[in-house]
C-alpha cells in the first residue's frame, strides 16, 4: 500500500470541503493511505510571496519538514499549497546556503528528501488507466467535460507537474472514466485567484472569461484540480454572470469528485451536495446508471 | 535631461534590483509576448513589456509606481512564454515588495487584502475565512462585499465558525520573525553592494 503524508491546507476542511472529502475517499477505495501532516500550517497561499519571499518558503517548509521526519512524500489537493511546498522543496535542495537560510527559518532540518506532489500528479502515476478502466462502476459515458487545470499545476516549469500549454493528466484519467473530454481555450488560464475577492472589478472578469469559454465549448461540466479556481467559478458564477450579462448554469467539479463517482462512492459522501451552482442532478443520472 | 543621464541616474536602482530578483532584464528584446498572453493586461495601466522597458532604462521609480505590478495574479504566463527566459512575473514581484517597503502602493486594496491574510496567518498559523472577510470589509471600508455568501457558507458548512489555530505558536512567531530578519538583510546588501 502506498503512503503519503496528507496536506489539507486552510482550505480542504472548510470552503473546498469537497476536494478534501473526495480526495480521502478515491484514495481510500485506490489503497493509498493518507497520513495528516499533525499540526499543521498555511502554506502563505497567495499573499506571502508578495510580500517576503523568505516567509512563503518558511511557512512551506516546516510542513515539509514535518513529513521529511516521517519519511513520507507529501500529497496535496490545493494547487496553490502544492506550489509553494513544491518551491520549498526546490529551494532547499539549490544550494547548501540557502538549505542553512530556510532551516534558520523554520528551526528544524528539512534536506528536500520529502517531495511535494499534487494530488493530480500522485493519482496520476500511480493508477494504471486500464486497471481503472475495470473498476469503474458507473460510466462517465456521455458526459462532456472540459479540463480546467488554470495556473499553478503548470507553472512555472520547473514546479509544474504537467505541461505548460496542454496539459493531460486530468483529461486521461476522466477520459478512462468513460467521459468525453472537448477541447476549449482556456485550460491553463488564470482564474482571476484572489482578486476576485480584492478586486472583483478585475477578478470577476477573468472568472468570467473561463466559464464563457467553458459554455461555448459545450460542455456539460468543467473539472477542476484546485479549491481557489473552484471557489472563482462555482461561488462566483452567478456574480459573473450577472457582472457581464451572462447567463451559466455550469457545475463545477473537482476531478476527484468524478473518479469517485465513477468508481461508485456515494456522491454525497463527498460533499457534491454542498457545491453553490447545483451538481447533483447531473451526478444522480450517472449514479442510476449513466447515459445508455 | 537626457535619457543617458536618466539612466545614469537609475543604473544603482536597477543594480540592486537585479540583486534581488536575479531576473536578467537587459536580456528582454522588447517583443511584447509577455502581454499579449497576460490574462490582467486589460486591467493594467502599463503593460507587462514597459515594465520591463522602464527597469532597462533604469527607471525603476517609475516602475514602482505602476498599477501594473500590484495588478499581476503571478500566473506565470509571461515567464513561462518569454522566447528570452525572463522571469517578468518574478520581476513584478519583487518590484512590488520592493514598492511596499518603500510605501508605494498602486493597489490599496489589494494591498490590504493580502495584509489581513497574513495577519490571520501569523495570528494562528491557518487562514481563518470568517476574519479575512470581516477584516478586509472593515479596513478597506466596503462593509458589505460578499456578505451575500455568508449565509449559504454557513448553511453548506464550509467555513469554520472559529479560527482553526496552530498548536506551535512559537514556531510560526519564529518563521515570521526569522524571515522578516533575512528579507531586511538581503535588502540592506543588495543596496549596499
Amino acid at each position: 500500500m502506498k503512503k503519503y503524508a496528507y496536506y489539507p491546507g486552510c482550505t480542504l476542511g472548510s470552503t473546498g470541503v469537497e476536494y478534501g472529502l473526495s480526495t480521502l475517499e478515491v484514495c481510500k477505495k485506490l489503497g493509498i493511505e493518507m497520513w495528516e501532516i499533525p499540526d499543521y500550517n498555511c502554506c502563505g497561499s497567495s499573499s506571502a510571496h508578495l510580500v517576503n519571499p523568505y516567509l512563503a518558503l518558511g511557512l512551506s517548509a516546516r510542513n515539509m519538514a514535518i513529513a521529511e521526519e516521517a519519511g513520507l512524500d507529501v500529497a496535496i489537493p490545493c494547487a496553490a499549497c502544492y506550489s509553494h511546498s513544491k518551491a520549498a522543496e526546490l529551494a532547499v535542495k539549490e544550494s547548501p546556503e540557502k538549505r542553512a537560510i530556510i532551516e534558520d527559518i523554520i528551526g528544524r532540518t528539512y534536506k528536500g528528501e520529502s517531495k511535494a506532489k499534487s494530488i493530480l500528479e500522485v493519482l496520476a502515476e500511480s493508477l494504471d488507466l486500464e486497471e481503472l478502466k475495470a473498476q469503474v462502476v458507473h460510466p462517465l459515458k456521455g458526459l462532456k467535460v472540459v479540463t480546467y487545470y488554470g495556473c499553478l499545476l503548470t507553472r512555472p516549469k520547473k514546479i509544474a507537474c504537467d505541461d505548460a500549454e496542454d496539459p493531460i493528466m486530468m483529461d486521461n484519467i476522466l477520459a478512462a472514466l468513460g467521459a468525453e473530454i472537448l477541447p476549449w481555450s482556456a485550460k491553463t488560464e488564470c482564474c482571476g485567484a484572489s482578486h476576485t475577492a480584492s478586486e472583483p472589478g478585475v477578478g470577476i472578469g477573468m472568472t468570467d472569461k473561463i466559464l464563457l469559454a467553458a459554455q461555448k465549448s459545450g460542455a456539460d461540466c468543467v473539472a477542476t484540480a484546485c479549491p481557489m479556481c473552484m471557489g472563482n467559478l462555482d461561488m462566483r458564477q452567478v456574480q459573473a454572470a450577472k457582472m457581464f450579462n451572462h447567463n451559466y448554469n455550469i457545475p463545477i467539479y473537482y476531478f476527484t469528485e468524478l473518479l469517485g463517482l465513477a468508481l461508485g462512492i456515494d456522491s454525497k459522501k463527498m460533499g457534491c451536495d454542498r457545491h453553490f451552482v447545483p451538481a447533483m442532478e447531473l451526478l444522480q443520472k450517472y449514479e442510476k446508471g449513466g447515459e445508455q | 535631461m537626457t535619457l543617458n543621464e536618466l539612466q545614469q541616474q537609475g543604473a544603482m536602482a536597477t543594480e540592486t534590483l537585479e540583486k534581488l530578483s536575479q531576473v536578467e532584464a537587459r536580456k528582454c528584446y522588447q517583443c511584447g509576448k509577455c502581454s499579449a498572453g497576460c490574462p490582467v493586461a486589460e486591467y493594467m495601466d502599463i503593460m507587462p513589456r514597459q515594465v520591463m522597458r522602464l527597469v532597462q532604462l533604469g527607471l525603476t521609480d517609475e516602475a514602482l509606481k505602476s498599477k501594473a505590478i500590484w495588478l499581476c495574479a503571478t500566473c506565470d504566463t509571461c515567464s513561462t512564454r518569454c522566447p528570452r527566459n525572463v522571469d517578468i512575473a518574478h520581476e513584478m514581484e519583487t518590484l512590488r515588495i520592493l514598492a511596499k517597503r518603500k510605501g508605494i502602493v498602486g493597489e490599496k486594496d489589494i494591498d490590504k487584502f493580502h495584509n489581513v491574510f497574513l495577519d490571520m496567518v501569523k495570528k494562528f498559523g491557518r487562514v481563518y475565512e470568517v476574519g479575512l472577510i470581516v477584516g478586509r470589509n472593515v479596513t478597506t471600508g466596503k462593509l458589505f462585499r460578499d456578505v451575500n455568501y455568508g449565509l449559504p457558507y454557513l448553511s453548506k458548512r464550509k467555513v469554520h465558525l472559529l479560527p482553526e489555530k496552530v498548536k506551535a505558536k512559537d514556531e510560526i512567531n519564529r518563521i515570521f520573525a526569522k524571515a522578516e530578519e533575512y528579507a531586511l538583510k538581503e535588502l540592506k546588501e543588495a543596496e549596499n553592494k
